[in-house]
């Protein structure tokens, strides 16, 4: 029996809801054979501004979260992810034009990306804080916090692990994020934000946005209560302009090698020393 | 006068309003929240709710460390551009009056006014004698204005001339010394009819201001309401020539809000409200999203609420 295609309009995923873009526009988008995929939502500045606004109300729960319970729901996207990877092959088969297989086993890289972090929550302050030896009766501890909101550009291909690999460590070290999915290929970003709604992420920790890169750019460089970026999936005139406009509240700008570190957690962390008198 | 002050007369006004458009009201205020304003308008209607805002902090957990601080950003909200106005006033309990008085005559607020809230705010359950110190306290201690709660139960229950008695009794003490604003507190008048009724009282009663909410009770400045009441200030301006002013309270929590209700102004009562002496915006946390949304029409580019105060 034939079916008749849904051919799918997405929206924005802000504060733990689907707006559409305030501005009411979509752009088109298309597969990998050249065939009309889906209608993504194109995210206007003001979109950014309202992610900004959701990103910087739930960070401060978010990282006051325990480090364990940060961790278990880290591992709780896995789980639902993996329910899920048949949509997510699907897609990423569709955009980029790949085998079957090598978009499984991109699927299977992205879940291990998250049960490789959610592990990191609660080890990383043992791992990179530490106490200090001082001449004096006090204990001196230092220990990494999160900075705050981030604003991440996903790298377009492998589409879905490039999300996960920006995201996952800005969220295990306690912050919120502003994932702006890649151009061309945002299906799996799209997709990832509807496995993060009912993965018990607390609203607003994950915003993702679709549209054009080089016009939320200079408004995300500009924004003064975005405290870093990854640009991942910029180009480097592209990330010379943001690190241009991003003087000006010492955004912290950083690339990333590829594949999985601590320091991706620790580079979106500010370390803080603190004294306390001995015997109280 | 419109009535002879006899509970007739007044029964008789007020039972001859004529009753509110619910359906009306709300669509009517939902469609004046659909207007843009922006560039050189949203400066200056950003600028005009800077000057218009009563900072307000009603806290069990008020000190007078914070009753100073808040005072100091009252005169200058922004101190790190002097061309910020100051606010319209700065609105505390009672015994904060004089330590809000002394500090802003101190850092060079002398024309600021002090609000304070009186006759058993935020409840308004206490008896008429209790009520009267509580306002001849207040205007002892230097408040130049008053925002007296109505007594909702007796209004509910129909004794609205107990009402016009109670406000018209605030108001002789009050005297020339301090302006009265009646707190209607609207989310618990429950129609708009209500709405309207009791603004017509206070308004009649001597009111120099009728306000919304006491910022306690939610719903408090839902628009529908604030255009009721806009309604009734004009309607009162055509029958005397008595223009008297509105404050919603409550709720106002961003810029958008803000200018919302500026839209309102406009559109009901008109131009000649859209002044600190006729309206004015009851918050605490709205002055520093205007303050953030001044950065931002300044700079170009979005600000951070790590360059306002924390208060």
């Amino acid at each position: 029996m034939s079916s008749l295609d849904v051919n799918k309009t997405y929206k924005l995923f802000i504060g733990g809801a689907f707006p559409r873009s305030e501005s009411g526009r979509v752009y088109e988008i298309k597969g990998a054979n050249k065939k009309f995929l889906a209608n993504p939502a194109l995210a206007s500045r003001k979109d950014l501004r309202d992610a900004v606004v959701a990103a910087k109300s739930a960070q401060s729960g978010w990282a006051n979260a325990t480090a364990f319970n940060r961790g278990q729901i880290l591992y709780r996207i896995a789980e639902i992810m993996q329910g899920r990877s048949e949509q997510f092959v699907e897609e990423i088969c569709a955009l980029e034009g790949v085998t079957t297989k090598a978009a499984k086993i991109q699927v299977v890289e992205a879940i291990d990306t998250w049960v490789w972090y959610s592990g990191w929550c609660d080890k990383l302050s043992s791992v990179s804080g530490s106490q200090n030896q001082v001449s004096g009766p006090f204990y001196n501890f230092t220990t990494p916090e999160a900075l705050g909101v981030i604003a991440l550009f996903a790298e377009g291909k492998p589409s879905l692990l490039g999300a996960v690999r920006t995201l996952a460590p800005v969220l295990a070290g306690g912050n919120s994020a502003i994932l702006i999915a890649s151009e061309s290929y945002p299906l799996p970003a799209i997709t990832l934000g509807e496995v993060i709604a009912t993965s018990d992420v607390p609203g607003g920790v994950v915003n993702i946005l679709t549209g054009k890169t080089s016009e939320l750019l200079p408004w995300i460089g500009s924004h003064m209560e975005i405290d870093g970026v990854d640009v991942a999936g910029l180009n480097k005139k592209q990330e010379d302009e943001i690190k241009l406009v991003g003087a000006d509240n010492l955004k912290r700008i950083s690339r990333f090698a590829l594949g999985n570190h601590p320091e991706r957690i620790l580079s979106f962390m500010e370390h803080k020393t603190i004294w306390h008198p001995i015997g109280i | 006068m419109i009535i002879d002050g006899s509970e007739k007369s007044l029964r008789k006004f007020l039972s001859d309003l004529p009753p509110v458009d619910q359906v009306g009201a709300e669509a009517r205020a939902a469609m004046l929240a659909t207007r843009s304003i922006k560039t050189s308008s949203k400066a200056w209607a950003i600028d005009m709710a800077i000057s218009m805002v009563d900072l307000t902090t009603l806290e069990g957990a008020d000190t007078p460390g914070k009753v100073k601080s808040l005072c100091a950003k009252a005169v200058r909200p922004d101190p790190s551009d002097l061309t910020v106005p100051s606010v319209g006033a700065i609105c505390v309990y009672n015994d904060m009056v004089k330590i809000a008085r002394s500090e802003l005559d101190r850092i060079g607020g002398k024309s600021l006014p002090v609000a304070a809230v009186a006759t058993a705010f935020p409840s308004g359950r206490a008896s008429l004698a209790v009520k009267k110190i509580d306002t001849q306290d207040a205007v002892d201690a230097g408040a130049n204005e008053v925002d007296m709660v109505i007594d909702r139960g007796a209004f509910l229950s129909g004794r609205s001339y107990d009402v016009f008695e109670e406000i018209r009794v605030i108001k002789e003490i009050c005297g020339e010394k301090a302006h009265l604003k009646v707190i209607l507190e609207t989310g618990e008048l429950v129609t708009y009819d209500n709405v309207r009724k009791a603004s017509f009282l206070a308004m009649l009663a001597g009111a120099d201001f009728i306000k919304t909410s006491t910022g306690k009770v939610a719903p408090a400045a839902t628009a529908p309401v604030v255009l009721v009441m806009l309604e009734a200030v004009r309607d009162y301006f055509t029958l005397t020539g008595e223009k008297i002013g509105v404050k919603p309270a409550g709720g106002i929590r961003t810029t958008k809000d803000a200018i919302k209700q500026l839209v309102l102004v406009k559109e009901t009562a008109g131009e000649q409200w859209l002044t600190p002496d006729l309206f004015r915006i009851g918050a605490s946390a709205l002055l520093n999203d205007l303050l953030m949304q001044r950065m931002k029409l300044r700079s170009g580019h979005y600000a951070s609420a790590n360059y306002v105060t924390v208060d």
